[in-house]
């Protein structure tokens, strides 16, 4: 099944999106990288305030299969998480580009975000990683 | 199809149904022992221990009879599954057969009934156990220099990057970093950070091999090591390996080596050979002892001269006169890492399994190891997919590739194998194969046992084709069914709850 990538997010090579809202960014993880885990049953997330560097590993994500690490595509200050995960981690499953989000931050250089792929060039990346 | 639906009678559920919780049979006021009258006034348990240490939580404790305690646990002590059993085909775990005679062997008085604080002249049997085996293993793996200490693989992972960073330290540069790619055992990032290192990882070719000149990429002054899994997870061997210990040792850092799949080079090749600096054995895995059920396993570690210093205190020494002491007099020891001299025991089966194969006997179990995996592949790549192209070492992965297109999983592939009567692969697992099923036979397996367990998996695949709800719903011949893992890991019940309104036994 192919999932559709919207172009107004950006894409990592380690499968988590960006969505730029001004001078903040929300971040999940993408449709194919739940695909791959399987049933989330469980997310870690950082502290509010924590700074990271971009590819650093700022949290992890539990599925019935295996833990992964989950890496903030571009450095930033972290200003919200998604605190209903903890009792709902299966919303990064049923809605990973929507209400499955995971940390907002304050983006620290917004010229990152040229390193990072759109939603095309995503796709043909997923595709040759034959994962789908 | 599934034993619910056959018509049992109630005192034969035990043989095919599951077994009610012992909570479930509680009778009020049924008891194990009814003591007489001591003589002595009762007091009420509270007046005797302080109330923080009591539990008054707990409803409904089972009331029950020492005879139905004894039928409970004994029928569940039937349904355990192990090596003993069958088939236990766990890809980079090494179920092997653990032979009956090192049972003996360490049953023998002067090993069980050896107290670890015995005065050395009363130890000189214990002692030199432990001096021929660090000698064997020290000749099996090319590194001079063995501790038994660590209790497991990954103890032993710690133990040799402690070893690792203090021989940095005294060098004047402790270093950060520590290289991993992307094939070897999850634990050794884990060790890594333990110890106090930022892990940076490698990544593997297509042909699921390390690429020494990505190596060279990422190597630099402030990497301490770089920890590898050779066999790899895959099941391949590292054709490189010489060549990236050059350019790890180059820029001053240790090759570690994951050994837990040294089954597959035992008796063959020696890593100290290949430019390892220091590796951890698996006596549990590779040398036959028991594996599995919590251990005690044994994980010890090798090493070069230049990182024995920092081995753990205390080293088992000779004296001029040929007795045996343990060395407590070296200043540069990362010290202990585990009570006395290790999981005595454990060692003195692993030596027992060493000396009954002798070196030609350890050779050939890996020739056959490997030979029981390459017959695997060879028997099942036309209906299961292949991780990797190319031949194996001790253990194979396959994929739910081919099988994806019929709606079927691993995990329901697992689940299935377990209606044939074997014990499933690992799955999931090395985490860059998607739908990875990882079989590991062991040279222990017959030819007969092995063309079973293909057999049954060449009928998986089948039915995965023609009729993939039977295997999209297996087990179907288990006492319980399938569980839902993912509402058992979301939302766990960890304790039994008696109904509500209900008086247990009423």
């Amino acid at each position: 099944m192919m999932a559709t990538y919207p172009d107004d997010l950006y894409y990592s090579k380690d499968h988590e999106w960006i969505r730029v809202d001004g001078e903040t960014g929300t971040i999940g993880i993408t449709d194919h990288a739940q695909e791959q885990l399987g049933d989330v049953v469980y997310v870690e997330l950082p502290a509010v305030g924590a700074t990271f560097e971009a590819g650093a590993p700022f949290g992890s994500v539990e599925s019935v299969k295996a833990v992964s690490e989950l890496y903030l595509p571009i450095a930033g200050e972290i200003v919200e998480v998604n605190a209903a995960l903890a009792d709902t981690p299966e919303t990064v499953n049923s809605d990973p580009h929507g209400a499955g989000w995971m940390v907002r931050v304050s983006i620290k250089d917004a010229a990152e975000l040229s390193g990072l792929m759109r939603g095309a060039a995503y796709t043909s990346y997923v595709q040759d990683e034959g994962g789908e | 199809m599934g034993a619910s639906d056959v018509k049992v009678p109630a005192a034969a559920g035990h043989i095919v149904r599951n077994e009610d919780l012992i909570f479930e049979r509680s009778r009020a006021g049924r008891q194990g022992y009814h003591l007489p009258d001591l003589g002595i006034p009762e007091k009420d348990i509270s007046s005797m221990i302080p109330g923080e240490l009591l539990r008054d939580d707990i409803e409904g404790m089972p009331e029950v009879s020492e005879f139905e305690v004894v039928r409970h646990f004994t029928r569940l002590s039937t349904w355990n599954y192990g090596v003993d059993t069958g088939l236990y085909p766990l890809g980079s775990c090494t179920m092997k057969y653990n032979p009956k005679i090192n049972e003996s062997i360490a049953r023998f008085e002067g090993f069980g009934k050896a107290h670890p604080l015995l005065p050395e002249f009363l130890s000189q049997g214990s002692l030199e156990i432990l001096r021929q085996l660090e000698d064997a293993l020290a000749e099996i793996t090319g590194l001079p220099h063995i501790s038994l200490q660590p209790a497991a693989g990954a103890h032993g992972e710690l133990t040799a990057m402690l070893a690792i960073r203090a021989c940095h330290a005294k060098r004047g540069h402790v270093r950060k970093t520590v290289l991993i790619p992307d094939s070897a055992h999850g634990t050794n990032p884990a060790s890594a950070i333990m110890c106090g290192y930022e892990v940076h990882g490698v990544t593997s070719t297509s042909a699921g091999l390390l690429d020494p000149a990505d190596v060279e990429r990422n190597m630099t002054e402030d990497v301490a090591a770089l920890m590898l899994t050779n066999p790899n997870t895959l099941g391949k061997f590292e054709e490189e390996i010489d060549k990236v210990c050059e350019i790890v040792h180059a820029k001053g850092g240790f090759v570690y080596m994951d050994g837990a799949n040294m089954n597959a080079l035992m008796g063959i090749s020696r890593p100290g050979d290949m430019g390892v600096d220091c590796m951890h054995l698996n006596l549990h895995k590779t040398f036959s002892t028991p594996h599995g059920g919590g251990g005690p396993g044994a994980g010890p570690i090798g090493v070069v001269d230049e990182l024995e210093p920092y081995l753990p205190n205390p080293r088992v020494a000779r004296n001029a006169d040929g007795t045996l002491q343990l060395n407590f007099d070296r200043p540069d020891s990362i010290g202990r890492v585990r009570a006395f001299v290790g999981n005595f025991g454990v060692l003195v089966r692993a030596l027992a399994y060493i000396y009954t194969l002798g070196a030609d006997g350890l050779r050939e179990a890996t020739e056959t190891a490997v030979l029981n995996a390459n017959y695997i592949k060879h028997r099942l790549e036309d209906v299961y997919a292949l991780a990797y192209e190319g031949s194996v070492l001790h253990e194979v992965v396959f994929t739910d590739r081919r099988q994806q297109a019929f709606g079927v999983k691993n995990s329901d592939i697992a689940k299935r194998i377990i209606d044939y009567g074997f014990y499933p692969p690992t799955m999931s697992f090395p985490l860059i194969a998607p739908g990875a099923i990882m079989i590991e036979p062991t040279e222990t397996e017959s030819r007969e046992e092995l063309d079973l367990f293909i057999d049954s998996m060449r009928a998986i695949a089948e039915e995965c084709e023609q009729t993939p709800d039977i295997v999209r719903s297996a087990p179907h011949r288990t006492r319980m069914g399938r569980f839902d893992e993912t509402a058992a890991a979301r939302k766990p019940v960890l304790r039994w709850q008696p109904e509500k309104g209900k008086v247990a036994g009423a």
